[in-house]
């Protein structure tokens, strides 16, 4: 990340991160930013919403109006945020746990109403900020604080489920594919209607340790490499959904219109 | 025969949990808790205790599955802190009015917002009305002793409601104390089975939770409250069994120093530490101070508190959270409303302390003794007060 873009976009006073070294959240909160610069959003009226995690901590350290929310509702803050002021391009940043765990009902049914938010999830498959304990994306067999013989429970995937649920974009990219998921968060930003982009990335000292994964430039490595474009037997990338459909805010606005209209 | 060991409370308390042995945990992370159910799921994963460990994804599944398996006759037990006692909310109620005798630790955190981790009661204070019994401790030692005695407690015929064990987050959950610990042997023993009065899958179909309208319903609740009440008899029939087996006494409160005091503090969980230290000084000089440390908040000893307090001219009351009524913190509104009609001129001051983590230093505890001897000369002081808050 270059200076000009940490003046133009950080919360100088709150750097440096207190991210672990090696976590790839910092790498995603570039994308972010660099895709908010590069996108025609006005960054006037961006509001960044958070939940609460190690990745959820993203929203402190830029400099826009941003709220720093309970764990897993983020979804729900931004919603009412858009329903206030529907020119607002609400950002949501949160984390595997904060989305789909605790906060997964509000996933599910913002994707279904197709509200205009665009959500990016730093999904590394563990709660990394309360010391790894296994979330609904840690991988079938893996080591975690709560599951030291191996997780028993099954995965979600998160593009599979947001699609399912409604979501009018979905795609995914990992931290290593920096200019990949860059633009797969400016998809993001130019669809209007609920936008989710998974980020995978590694927590070196809560998964990587656990499952010896090795330092931290090996799990990027292993990152790249379980990921793919085109190869099916591996973690696919890429854009999964980009339709158009009536939007949440709009739909609702066109009808308060309408009933107000029949009295004027 | 007990064995000397150094633990952190949440350590202290997670062996407390594997010496119980419960038929289920159920928990989600959150700091400072969060080890308690990590080192309960050690011991799951060793093999050492048989119990089922159950990692949801909220609090209140959490305790909804803790319901469950209560209302099925299990032994059951979960962790909690600030937000996620908060979001429990709904499901305390429901414990509650079921009957079931779930034991909870509460690691005190202050509650969001804005955010914090540290230190303060304003979590269990907002749930003191939900109908579960709350028990409150100074360190790792009372922790664990009370975590054990909750099961009898709860559990008891005369009572059969939830419990909160409660300490201080940081302070208590992760500071390193020596404490005596009970052979497992002897827990088992003291703990006993479960006996369910009924539980679904028991010898006869029951129906939990159903629709209870005007007919029942007041009845249903006039009951809990009894069960409350009878709390407080069988908290001290705990306490004297327990001592037998560990020497160690318990009972609603702790009165340290009250014989002759005539300026009293009343106070809850690890600040009563630095407390008793101000309380061993001031007496060095001659002050006649002294404090009483609550240990059963729910159900409130009253009459107990009033008699201890008869002869005090002045009595501060120390709430680590604040009430939000204009008028007094939960601890202060209770303390004076205990001594409504019984109070004989007495001076009762109320002290917001420790907000967020906000350190309480000795300086700080001998300025309100200091305030109470002015007042009691002056008769003139302030009821409502905050201690080290920047105005
Ligand atoms: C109601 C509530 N329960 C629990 C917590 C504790 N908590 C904080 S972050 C977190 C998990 C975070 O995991 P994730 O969302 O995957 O984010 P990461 O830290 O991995 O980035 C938990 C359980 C909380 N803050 N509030
Ligand atoms: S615990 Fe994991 S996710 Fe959290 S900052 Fe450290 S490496 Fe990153």
């Amino acid at each position: 990340m270059n200076r000009e873009m940490i003046e133009k976009y950080f919360r100088k006073e709150q750097l440096p991160h207190i991210w672990c070294p090696g976590c790839g959240n910092g790498i995603a909160l570039a994308a972010i930013v660099d895709a908010i610069d590069s996108s025609d959003l006005d960054k006037e009226k961006i509001c960044i919403v958070s939940g609460i995690g190690c990745s959820s901590r993203a929203s402190g350290y830029l400099n826009f109006d941003s709220i720093h929310t309970t764990h897993g509702r983020a979804i729900a803050f931004a919603t009412g945020v858009k329903m206030a002021n529907p020119e607002m391009n609400v950002i949501v940043i949160t984390g595997d746990g904060d989305c789909t765990a605790i906060g997964g009902n509000h996933l599910i049914h913002a994707c279904r109403r197709n509200i205009d938010l665009n959500v990016i999830v730093f999904n590394n498959n563990i709660y990394g900020m309360t010391g790894g304990q296994y979330s609904p994306t840690t991988p079938k067999s893996a080591k975690t604080a709560t599951s030291r013989h191996g997780t028993v429970e099954r995965q979600f995937d998160i593009c599979d489920l947001s699609r399912s649920a409604g979501a009018t974009y979905v795609a995914r990219s990992t931290v290593y594919h920096y200019r990949h998921l860059t633009d797969m968060i400016k998809g993001a930003f130019k669809n209007k209607g609920f936008s989710i982009v998974e980020a995978l990335t590694p927590c070196p000292v809560q998964y990587g340790r656990r499952n010896k994964l090795g330092n931290p430039p090996d799990i990027m490595k292993e990152l790249k490499e379980s990921v793919s474009l085109t190869d099916s037997s591996k973690i696919k990338i890429g854009v999964f959904k980009n339709e158009s459909e009536p939007e949440y805010t709009s739909e609702y606005h066109k009808l308060v219109e309408a009933e107000v209209g029949k009295y004027e | 025969m007990a064995k000397r060991v150094s633990l952190s409370g949440n350590e202290a308390v997670a062996y407390a949990m594997r010496q119980i042995n419960p038929d289920v945990v159920a928990a989600f992370p959150i700091t400072p808790s969060t080890e308690v159910p990590q080192y309960f799921s050690q011991f799951v994963a060793n093999g050492q205790v048989t119990s089922e460990f159950v990692a949801v994804e909220s609090e209140h599944s959490a305790m909804s599955a803790c319901i469950g398996a209560s209302a099925a006759g299990g032994r059951v037990m979960t962790a909690t802190s600030s937000c996620g006692l908060a979001l429990m909310w709904e499901m305390l109620y429901i414990a509650a009015s079921s009957r079931l005798p779930v034991v909870l630790a509460v690691v005190n955190r202050a509650l969001s917002g804005p955010i914090n981790i540290h230190n303060d009661h304003s979590d269990s204070m907002g749930a003191r009305d939900s109908g579960w019994i709350q028990i409150y401790g100074e360190n790792a030692q009372e922790a664990y002793d009370n975590f054990i005695q909750a099961i009898r407690i709860g559990e008891h015929p005369d009572v059969q409601l939830p419990v909160m064990v409660c300490y201080d987050g940081f302070i208590t959950s992760h500071a390193v104390e020596n404490l005596e610990m009970c052979e497992d042997a002897e827990v088992k023993a003291f703990v006993g089975e479960r006996v369910a009065p009924y539980s679904l899958l028991g010898e006869n179909p029951v129906a939990m939770g159903p629709l209870d309208l005007p007919p029942h319903y007041f009845e249903h609740k006039r009951q809990q409250a009894e069960a409350m009440r009878n709390a407080k008899k069988v908290i001290l029939e705990v306490a004297a069994e327990f001592e037998k087996l560990t020497g160690r006494k318990y009972g609603l409160f702790e009165e340290y120093k009250m014989e002759d005091a005539e300026a009293a503090m009343v106070i809850i969980n690890s600040t009563a530490g630095t407390a008793k230290k101000v309380v061993d000084k001031m007496r060095a000089e001659g002050k006649k101070v002294g404090l009483i440390k609550i240990r059963s908040f729910r159900p409130f000893p009253a009459e107990e508190l009033v008699a201890a307090l008869k002869n005090v001219k002045a009595v501060a009351v120390m709430d680590k959270v604040d009430g939000f009524t204009g008028v007094a913190a939960p601890l202060h509104n209770e303390v004076r409303s205990a001594l409504y009609g019984a109070a004989e001129g007495k001076i009762v001051p109320g002290y917001i302390y420790g907000l967020g983590g906000r350190d309480v230093t000795v300086n700080d505890i001998e300025s309100v003794y200091n305030d109470l001897f002015k007042a009691i000369e002056t008769g003139k002081y302030e009821v409502y007060n905050y201690l080290g808050v920047r105005e």
